[in-house]
């Protein structure tokens, strides 16, 4: 008995921590990945089934905001009305989380079916994930208090703080080609700069204009922000596919008909306020061909 | 110890002691007055700030799933850094040379190489390579990177409970006709083990702290919950504190429990139980 | 194979490492120094005759050591500079200069958290020091802070070197953790790597990590001789 003690005790913590984790890799809400529900998710595209999985923001108000058990936002009620066109219930669909430097991996290695989240056509990505859409057309643009007027774009930012996430390109645009003299702030999220900004230790917070509405637009915040309203970039929000997927021409066919039924307008009113004024030139926006 | 350092004060002391008490309160009750007066000027105080924490929204979906999500993969690591710890610990041990240079290097490189480092190769990795991990790289890329660096401290601590053992242990084992390795068996490791274990404990403090390294890579775990309330309810630096205050009671009760713990045991080894000095070495991020 | 090693070439070269990690022994030289000195302050205080300064000491130390250092430094930058308006480093222009800002912050962070290890390890070596030294000094007509000074704190930091060592390689670790408050370091730039280069992710983890076997081994090696050099031998 003496002399299984020590083996015991190195079996005994394998076994535990087996154990532990065998319970723990079903489960979802997982940050960014999931189980995918038993395997059936984690292939693309394809009506019916077991159901879809959905990449969505769940910090970005307005967007993608996880709410208690719930989701809300621009790019989650778009997702939830393709679902529906793709022939998915509500309950069949799964969101999970999907941060801006893991989209493209998430969908190459099958975690996701879909990515609805303040995700930008380029070429660059186009490399190893497909877009249908877009469904929205973004631009960049300023987020500063409501009592601000030297700010009035992105060349009026020297000797000013400006606040972006770390890794972003708008925030170093913003210096390369505008304004040199700006000092840059590279936060974890949006949250922490609009915190910062909301204490008026950094003067504006670049980002899409259509994120900056969402924060404008939180209650808590009321008549403390205003975006500045002079977008100085083209961001096409797409839908970031597997580069391998047959849901493509569906889901442009989907996008297309909610603009033409006007539930497009109606879900960006109803999510980021009706103070925002989107870019009425390139909006709504035309689905480009899949390729 | 430190009774000898100065004499029983006599009256001219105590005064000098009682002004210092008082200088010294007023300044810890300055720095106190002055950040909560700072946080009050940026509107931190307020309620609606506050009373999302009375709902039962917050803990319920948010926090205490964070805090789940720490515990968990603390649990896990910690589980399994002491197999990882127990192998190459006695590895380190083992009389041949090459098991021994292979365990040595093997916890040494682990032990150089920070954290956070780990954590994002195994979180990218388990993204790429298939397997079962990829259901949730964040998840595994936390435990395996607590896992090897504190795996490699245990190790160590294994190592130095056997070493620091009275001699008299294995003399008197080898006395009675055990071999060297019967007597590392059935005699040493037994009650270095013991002796450990308040050490022990006292590395689930510092896993659970560097589990909180993990919102860094996306793992969803108590602070990265704090911060998906400060998004939803517009109260990030509430949030942040309300967290902060979690993290501090359970690493102060895990501590409270290593000392207690050592008490409890120091009968039942020959080794000294007390736990090691939590020196930033074993205590890592 | 041949590609590979191009390739990984190639990224290197696209990528300050050297700089990167530069930005991290920069970190470490100050955070030791002012932590070395907080930490003596502290040390001091916990042996100190007043009680309301070793109660003061005894809390910083449980408190800090019980905190996840990313959130000491999250507190420093979000909190000090975020919310309270502290501005350790201005440009020309007397606004905030935000890099030095940020490394200061985050230097500061860094020394309130290893502050409460080197305490520990300091008072571990008082610990080694003889009460008789103690004695003796009071027996010569010394008081508390000149017997500290003269014959306690001298012999107390030779036998706290081992300890201090490994304070100084946790700490030198630690500075990773300054990604929170957005400090570009070694840690942020091997993330970007991977983060471009998917494919060369295992040759880029050994490089970094064969940065840090580089800076961390040194002071082992060191720490070790100077314990053994210097120990008091009793």
């Amino acid at each position: 008995m003496r002399r299984t003690r020590t083996a015991g005790f190195a079996a005994v913590s394998l076994a535990a921590a087996l154990a532990l984790t065998a319970c723990s890799a079903g489960e979802p809400g997982q940050t960014g990945q999931t189980a995918g529900g038993g395997g059936g998710a984690a292939t693309s595209g394809g009506g019916g089934g077991d159901g879809i999985t959905i990449g969505i923001k769940f910090d970005q108000p307005g967007l993608g905001l996880k709410e208690g058990n719930d989701y809300t936002g621009f790019d989650v009620d778009v997702a939830r009305y393709v679902a529906g066109k793709l022939g998915y219930s509500e309950d069949q669909i799964q969101f999970v989380e999907s941060v801006s430097s893991q989209r493209e991996t998430l969908l190459e290695n099958g975690s996701v079916d879909m990515i609805f989240a303040t995700y930008s056509i380029t070429d660059e990505r186009k490399q190893r994930v497909a877009f249908a859409g877009p469904y929205f057309v973004a631009g960049q643009d300023l987020l500063v208090a409501a009592d601000n007027t030297d700010i009035t774009g992105p060349d009026t930012l020297d000797g000013k703080v400006l606040c972006s996430v770390e890794g972003s390109t708008s925030a170093e645009r913003i210096r390369d080609e505008h304004s040199e003299g700006v000092e840059l702030y590279p936060a974890q999220t949006y949250s922490e700069c609009v915190e910062l900004l909301s204490a008026g230790n950094v003067d504006a917070v670049t980002t899409d204009d259509v994120i900056l509405a969402g924060y404008a637009a939180q209650p808590q915040y009321e008549g403390q922000f205003k975006v500045v309203g002079n977008p100085f970039s083209e961001e096409n929000y797409g839908v970031g596919l597997p580069k391998e997927n047959d849901v493509c021409e569906d889901v442009n066919s989907a996008i297309t008909e909610m603009i033409d039924d006007g539930t497009w307008e109606e879900l960006l009113k109803k999510n980021v306020g009706d103070n925002f004024k989107w870019n009425q030139e390139l909006n709504p926006p035309k689905p480009q061909p899949c390729a | 110890m430190s009774s000898v350092l100065f004499d029983a004060p006599g009256p001219r002391t105590r005064r000098r002691i009682a002004v210092v008490n008082v200088v010294g309160a007023l300044v810890v009750l300055g720095v106190l007055a002055w950040v909560i007066w700072g946080l009050a000027q940026k509107g931190q105080l307020t309620a609606a700030k506050w009373n999302p924490f009375l709902t039962e929204t917050v803990w319920a979906d948010y926090l205490l799933v964070g805090l789940w999500n720490t515990l968990r993969a603390a649990l896990i690591a910690i589980v399994t850094a002491n197999a990882f710890g127990l192998l190459f610990g006695l590895g380190r041990l083992s009389q041949s040379r090459l098991v021994r240079g292979v365990c040595g290097t093997v916890v040494e490189f682990f032990r150089a190489v920070p954290v956070l480092i780990m954590m994002i190769f195994f979180w990218q990795l388990f993204s790429y390579v298939p397997g079962p991990w990829m259901a949730a790289p964040p998840f595994y890329g936390v435990v395996f990177g607590l896992t090897l660096y504190n795996g490699s401290v245990i190790a160590e601590l294994v190592r130095s409970g056997v070493q620091n053992l009275p001699r008299g242990q294995r003399e008197a084992a080898l006395a009675i006709g055990l071999t060297r390795s019967k007597s590392l068996r059935l005699v040493e490791v037994p009650q270095a083990l013991i002796a450990m274990m308040p050490s022990m404990v006292s590395q689930l403090v510092v896993i659970l702290k560097d589990t909180a390294l993990g919102y860094i890579i996306t793992y969803s775990e108590l602070l990265r919950s704090a911060r998906l309330v400060g998004s939803t309810f517009a109260n990030y630096v509430p949030a942040l504190i309300v967290a902060a205050v979690i993290f501090i009671v359970i690493n102060y009760t895990l501590t409270w429990l290593a000392e207690l713990l050592a008490r409890r045991l120091s009968k039942r080894t020959a080794g000294g139980t007390r736990p090691a000095e939590l020196t930033p070495a074993d205590a890592g991020e | 194979m041949g590609g590979y090693l191009a390739d990984m070439a190639e990224l290197l070269g696209s990528y300050n490492l050297i700089g990167a990690f530069w930005v991290n022994i920069q970190l470490t030289f100050w955070s030791a120094l002012f932590a070395f000195i907080i930490g003596t302050v502290l040390a001091v205080m916990r042996v100190s005759p007043a009680p309301s300064l070793r109660w003061a000491g005894a809390t910083y130390v449980n408190l800090v050591r019980n905190t996840p250092l990313t959130l000491i430094i999250l507190a420093c930058s979000l909190g000090l500079w975020g919310q309270l308006g502290v501005i350790l480093a201005t440009n020309e222009a007397g606004r905030v200069d935000i890099t030095s800002n940020s490394f200061r912050l985050a230097v500061l962070g860094l020394s309130a958290y290893t502050a409460a290890f080197v305490c520990e390890s300091l008072r571990s070596g008082v610990n080694t020091v003889p009460a008789g030294q103690a004695e003796a000094a009071r027996a010569i007509g010394l008081g508390f802070g000149q017997s500290m000074r003269m014959i306690i704190l001298p012999q107390a930091i030779r036998g706290a070197i081992a300890p201090l060592g490994n304070t100084l390689i946790a700490l030198a670790k630690n500075t990773t953790v300054a990604q929170a408050a957005g400090v570009v370091q070694a840690a942020s730039v091997m993330a970007t790597m991977i983060e471009f280069r998917p494919d060369l992710m295992v040759a880029i983890f050994l490089v970094i990590a064969l940065g840090w076997v580089i800076i961390v081994l040194p002071i082992g090696l060191v720490s070790t001789y100077l314990s053994r050099r210097l120990g008091v031998a009793r």
